[in-house]
């Protein structure tokens, strides 16, 4: 069964793999995941807000972004980056934006639709006598928020979220579409190069396959220690 | 922002010859809910056998029950579709990996059994968590009135699981729909797949975007609805959140 393969085409590629393929796909998890994180709390604020427009729109553009397809949005955003660009510097033609921004504010803008629902459940879990003892003691909503609410919030919700950011891991993987060399389009490239689908694509798999099960491993562990600290 | 907005484009013929850029769209439309809905009997089909065993009591099913579990999660769906399409044919006897590369439709079947696996391990979950969320008095009960485990299962706890974990099987379907787009990756031509030949053929990248962003929200809208009727009619008076 394996007599006509070379695995010593994975030895062969390694440096590339891993230095720039391993280095895209994980820049990019964890810098999406911070922006997903940031502008999730944001439009977890807005939702939870007593603005009762400003709710309708966070819930809008959560519920938006979650029925789309990621190869969907991909895609939207691949053409529409340069032309926000555009807009934004006020230059005359759309700016040419690289492989990795443009991916980046797609995962950033898509990953806040459902970094924002865990943050609202960790904001709706902290219990209401909080939030008013912040009040009470003077506090303005924005510093209850900042020093009381929120840490709580995310403390947790902490496995969740690293949970979704596991999640996010795997799904960096779909910027295939776009022909972007990260750890699965690098291995593609050899691949392609050597004829070496089998071979690659099958350390491809044991690659996410071990990093996602020590990933998860680590978050069970962090789980059971948060869960005796409550 | 100068971009040459032409909605007309759908309305005019496609260069396959065969109709309206519309029409290819709407061809793509249904190949991704054909693909979704085989992915989805499939994912329930392996979801339900895999979701008993861990529930089951015996170490060596509930092992066998984490390990596929873990096998399917701790993989990208599109590296689990490169394996199925790539990787299995060549592993497989020579005869039976010609016959699967040869096999008309190849992407679609491919798709429809890689989705589908990739979405019984979180079917599987659900319905794990759901028997577990049982009193225990049910699966006493069953035992007492004389049932098997298998009569058990059938009658009395599945029927209760399923319709607890209702709600999140709708959001597991929907995220079967939407994931059949990955298989535009090994040459599924389904919506998103659609809209981007039709980008590439037209130059209307956003008019071709829209219509499918619109007919996703449509499918997303008609599940919900439906499944909402569906938790509303099934609802256990007095268990669930029955109103």
């Amino acid at each position: 069964m394996f007599d006509n393969l070379d695995f010593d085409v994975i030895r062969r590629s390694l440096p590339y793999l891993f230095l720039d393929g391993m280095g895209f796909t994980l820049m990019l998890t964890g810098l999406s995941a911070l922006g997903g994180l940031v502008f999730g709390t944001m439009i977890a604020l807005m939702r939870l807000s007593s603005y009762r427009l400003m709710g309708r729109i966070a819930g809008l553009y959560v519920d938006f972004m979650r029925s789309l397809p990621l190869v969907l949005v991909i895609f939207w955003f691949y053409f529409l980056v340069p032309y926000i660009g555009q807009w934004l510097t006020g230059a005359s033609r759309p700016i040419r934006v690289g492989a990795f921004t443009s991916s980046l504010v797609t995962f950033i803008m898509f990953e806040a639709a459902y970094f924002s629902e865990i943050m609202r459940a960790g904001i709706q879990s902290i219990s209401k006598g909080q939030p008013a003892a912040a009040s009470a003691l003077g506090l303005t909503y924005a510093q209850s928020m900042r020093y009381i609410v929120l840490p709580q919030a995310f403390r947790n919700m902490l496995p969740v979220l690293l949970t979704q950011t596991i999640v996010l891991f795997q799904d960096t993987s779909l910027v295939y579409v776009l022909s972007i060399p990260d750890f699965l389009g690098a291995a593609s490239k050899v691949a392609q190069r050597d004829g070496r689908l089998v071979e690659m694509y099958l350390f491809a798999a044991l690659v996410y396959f071990v990093i996602s099960c020590v990933a998860s491993y680590g978050v069970r562990r962090l789980q059971a220690r948060i869960a005796i600290v409550r | 922002m100068n971009y040459n907005w032409n909605w007309h484009i759908f309305f005019e013929p496609n260069p396959t010859g065969a109709g309206t850029y519309l029409d290819m769209l709407v061809s793509g439309l249904w190949l991704t809910i054909k693909t979704a809905l085989l992915a989805w009997v499939i994912a329930l089909i392996f979801g339900t056998i895999i979701g008993i065993l861990r529930s089951l009591p015996s170490r060596t099913a509930s092992w066998i029950g984490f390990g596929y579990v873990e096998f399917f999660r701790n993989m990208p769906l599109l590296v689990q579709l490169f394996l199925w399409f790539f990787v299995l044919p060549e592993l497989l006897p020579r005869a039976a990996g010609l016959w699967m590369k040869q096999l008309p439709n190849a992407p679609f079947w491919t798709a429809a059994i890689g989705v589908g696996l990739f979405m019984s391990a979180r079917v599987a979950v659900q319905l794990a968590a759901g028997i577990a969320s049982l009193p225990r008095g049910q699966k006493q009960a069953a035992t007492a009135l004389g049932l098997t485990t298998g009569q058990g299962y059938r009658y009395v706890l599945l029927p209760i699981a399923f319709r607890i974990i209702l709600p999140p099987l709708t959001s597991e379907f929907l995220n079967t729909i939407k994931n059949t787009s990955v298989a535009i990756t090994i040459g599924l031509i389904e919506l998103t797949g659609q809209a981007r030949a039709m980008q590439e053929f037209s130059f209307q990248v956003f008019e071709a975007f829209t219509a499918a962003t619109v007919m996703y929200l449509a499918i997303n809208i008609i599940v919900v609805t439906g499944m909402r009727f569906l938790e509303r009619s099934l609802a256990i008076p007095g268990y669930i959140t029955g109103k």
